[in-house]
């Protein structure tokens, strides 16, 4: 049974409009998936899509995790069975620390694993984690007591995103755009946090425009992205491909299902 | 005695986590309503001097002449005369915890107050009903010189001190509730600081009504004397009662040259409770005067701690916040009043209201002439978390000094779905998540309560929370 399996999968937003227009996709552990697409084509939607953002609506097809659809599921009862989001924009709330939010979130999802019940994780065992977890991702010791994503860079909050996906083990993770914004040290310390963590236990999604963040994650398979649908998949080559050819050379052969 | 009570309280499953009340063994209680009677029956129960019996009796008739404000929250659902203002719990004050009947001593486990003073109390003057009835204070703070009483027992043991202080920051015809209160005040405490004394740990003191229809009078007044420091923390529950209770304190703080003082409120009354408190300190040169007001229940709360920066170099802040819900108006705020060359003030309001609840913020800044130099920075946020609710701000600026920095913001925002949405995805649920996004919108006022109000201020703002989104 593979990990997470997206079917034909129709997205539109409130008022109508079809964003994403057919997409199947199956990841499994040990997989880092990448979806390359232009400006554009829909890739942020399908991410909140799966992650069960309210404005969007699912006209068509299913989400499984586990071989169970999650479709009827609210965003924090994915998130606790395993499916995780790196957002392209991080939101900031002030007055909250990194380290208490970590925290919150942390014991929601041991809370759902624990049938309900409460089973907060022990500080000197959670501040052990974050620490080394920290240091991984060289994010700066001070970051910890600074207000979620407040004031941060760019930089800093993509940074933070791949932290707080450490920190959450998820089964599945889905990177909107983590490139974006990042320089070139940041990005190699990011792609090495991602691909330490696939493994037996995980696999990962890639969404992304650039070939860029690709040379760090080696994606296992490439899906070309254009207009809502996968328009073509490959291995790694594919990307090189994209990279030397542009989105253009993509758009006239869809082999995506027709909606 | 009054089983009645309990049944009722039991009847009402309310989510209020104080909403417990013990059977009613009062040793004394006045009749219901006010009179010339009242007042002196309870100046003679305390066998107070003659002054206080006629300063009790000239208040009542400045409360009697003066009509119920119009301005600020609706009043007209108090009534007044079917309130008992007057009860005495036990014969005599309790010197420690052992000493306390049991029932007295079920409440206070309750509310978990031999676990708070294990912790880093200095000294706990609790109030239930009317009158202090446990008081304890560490033997360092004695040695050094430093009164905490009741009031009661502070006008008994320390007349002349508090013959001078008394009703002179909030003149018994201030205003209708410190009228009454005036005149039928009970218990609150009263402290003195002597010159150059700092207070490390707070000193605390919680408050309590039991009664239906009790209203609550408490009197405080705190003296820093030159150069000294104290912190003065105040936490009161109530019990859910059906009918409606009135809780009208004063509280008059005098900061000598040189003095800091903080004073720092969370309340919590139960949802039917009128709270209609006064609140004043004068500051002398280059003293400092710091209120911390937390508003989270009552049915109506008027309370706008205000400063009077008498000397030159002083410093007040206020720090309020106000959590509305649904039958909720929290009407608060802050007032400066400058008075002085080279004073400043900074007033910070944070509010939040839920479930058609309305929360205002009212504030007064005042420069007087001469004030040159004077410095004042008003900030007021508010978090809207539904279309039911509302929210106001009423900032009143009279300026007469022409060399002054003022500043003024304010702002409204709402939980945004986005936001929401950024938080669930990491598996906290639509409650949670707004929670931990007003956790942190009052973050600037809990981060400067002690830890352990901090931590139940954060705890009654997630029962406030629940169930309030989705």
């Amino acid at each position: 049974m593979a990990l997470l399996e997206i079917r034909n999968l129709h997205v539109a937003t409130e008022d109508g409009t079809e964003i994403v227009r057919g997409v199947d996709l199956t990841v499994d552990s040990n997989e880092v998936h990448a979806v390359m697409g232009p400006n554009g084509s829909g890739k942020s939607t399908l991410a909140y899509a799966l992650m069960g953002h309210p404005a969007y609506e699912i006209t068509e097809g299913d989400i499984l995790l586990d071989g169970e659809s999650i479709l009827e599921l609210e965003a924090d009862e994915r998130a606790q069975r395993g499916l995780f989001l790196a957002f392209q924009y991080p939101h900031a709330v002030p007055g909250v620390t990194v380290a208490s939010f970590l925290r919150s979130a942390v014991n929601a999802v041991r809370k759902a694993k624990a049938g309900g019940e409460d089973d907060p994780v022990k500080i000197p065992e959670f501040r052990t984690q974050l620490t080394g977890a920290m240091e991984q991702l060289k994010v700066p010791k001070e970051m910890a007591g600074r207000y979620l994503n407040d004031g941060f860079s760019g930089g800093e909050k993509k940074r933070v995103e791949i932290l707080q996906m450490a920190m959450l083990s998820p089964r599945v993770a889905v990177l909107d755009e983590t490139d974006s914004g990042l320089d070139i040290d940041a990005l190699r310390i990011v792609a090495r946090g991602v691909r330490t963590l696939v493994g037996p236990d995980m696999g990962a999604v890639v969404i992304t425009h650039y070939q860029r963040i690709l040379n760090y994650i080696k994606p296992d398979f490439v899906h070309v992205f254009v207009d809502g649908r996968i328009v073509r998949e490959g291995g790694p080559e594919l990307a090189e491909q994209l990279e030397a050819e542009g989105y253009e050379a993509f758009t006239p052969e869809p082999v995506g299902g027709e909606s | 005695m009054a089983t009645p009570e309990t049944e009722v309280v039991a009847e009402i499953g309310t989510d209020y986590r104080y909403g417990f009340s013990d059977p009613e063994n009062y040793f004394f209680k006045s009749q219901r309503g006010l009179s010339r009677e009242v007042v002196e029956a309870i100046s003679a129960h305390k066998d107070e001097p003659e002054w206080m019996r006629d300063f009790r009796l000239k208040s009542l008739e400045y409360f009697q002449a003066r009509p119920l404000p119009t301005w600020g929250g609706d009043l007209s659902g108090i009534d007044f005369d079917n309130i008992y203002y007057y009860i005495k719990p036990t014969e005599s004050q309790a010197k420690s915890w052992e000493d306390l009947p049991p029932d007295i001593k079920q409440t206070w486990d309750r509310l978990g107050i031999p676990e708070a003073e294990r912790k880093f109390l200095a000294g706990v003057g609790a109030q239930y009903e009317s009158e202090v009835v446990y008081h304890k204070l560490q033997a360092d703070l004695e040695t050094k010189g430093v009164l905490f009483l009741d009031m009661d027992s502070g006008l008994r043991e320390h007349e002349e001190l508090v013959r001078q202080y008394f009703g002179t920051i909030i003149p018994q015809n201030d205003n209708k509730f410190a009228a009454l209160n005036s005149a039928v005040w009970s218990g609150g405490s009263f402290i003195y600081v002597p010159p150059g004394v700092s207070v490390e740990m707070p000193l605390q003191a919680y408050f309590r009504i039991n009664a239906e229809n009790m209203g609550q009078f408490e009197r405080t007044l705190i003296i820093v004397d030159e150069g000294a420091y104290v912190h003065y923390v105040e936490g009161c529950t109530a019990p859910v009662y059906t009918t409606d209770s009135l809780h009208s304190a004063v509280v008059e703080i005098v900061v000598k040259p040189g003095g800091r003082c903080r004073y720092t409120t969370i309340q919590n009354w139960s949802n039917n409770v009128y709270n209609l408190v006064t609140k004043r300190a004068v500051a002398y040169e280059n003293a400092t005067m710091e209120w911390v007001d937390g508003n989270l229940g009552s049915k109506q709360t008027m309370k706008y701690p205000a400063i009077w920066l008498l000397g030159e170099g002083a410093h007040g802040e206020v720090l309020s916040i106000a959590f509305a819900g649904d039958g909720q108006h929290q009407d608060a705020g802050g007032k400066a009043v400058h008075v002085a060359p080279n004073t400043s003030s900074v007033i910070t309001s944070k509010s939040i209201s839920k479930n058609g609840g309305r929360s205002s913020y009212r504030g007064l800044l005042e420069v007087a002439k001469g004030s040159h130099g004077a410095r004042s920075k008003v900030v007021c946020d508010a978090l809207i978390l539904d279309e039911e609710s509302r929210t106001d701000t009423y900032p009143y600026i009279r300026i007469d000094e022409n060399d002054v920095d003022i500043g003024h913001e304010a702002t409204v925002s709402k939980i945004g779905e986005e936001q929401l949405f950024y938080l669930m995805s990491r598996g906290l649920s639509e409650a949670e998540a707004a929670a931990m996004i007003v956790s942190g919108f009052v973050e600037p006022i809990t981060k400067e309560l002690p830890l352990e109000y901090a931590v139940e201020m954060n705890r009654l703002i997630q029962l406030q929370m629940e169930g309030s989104v989705g």
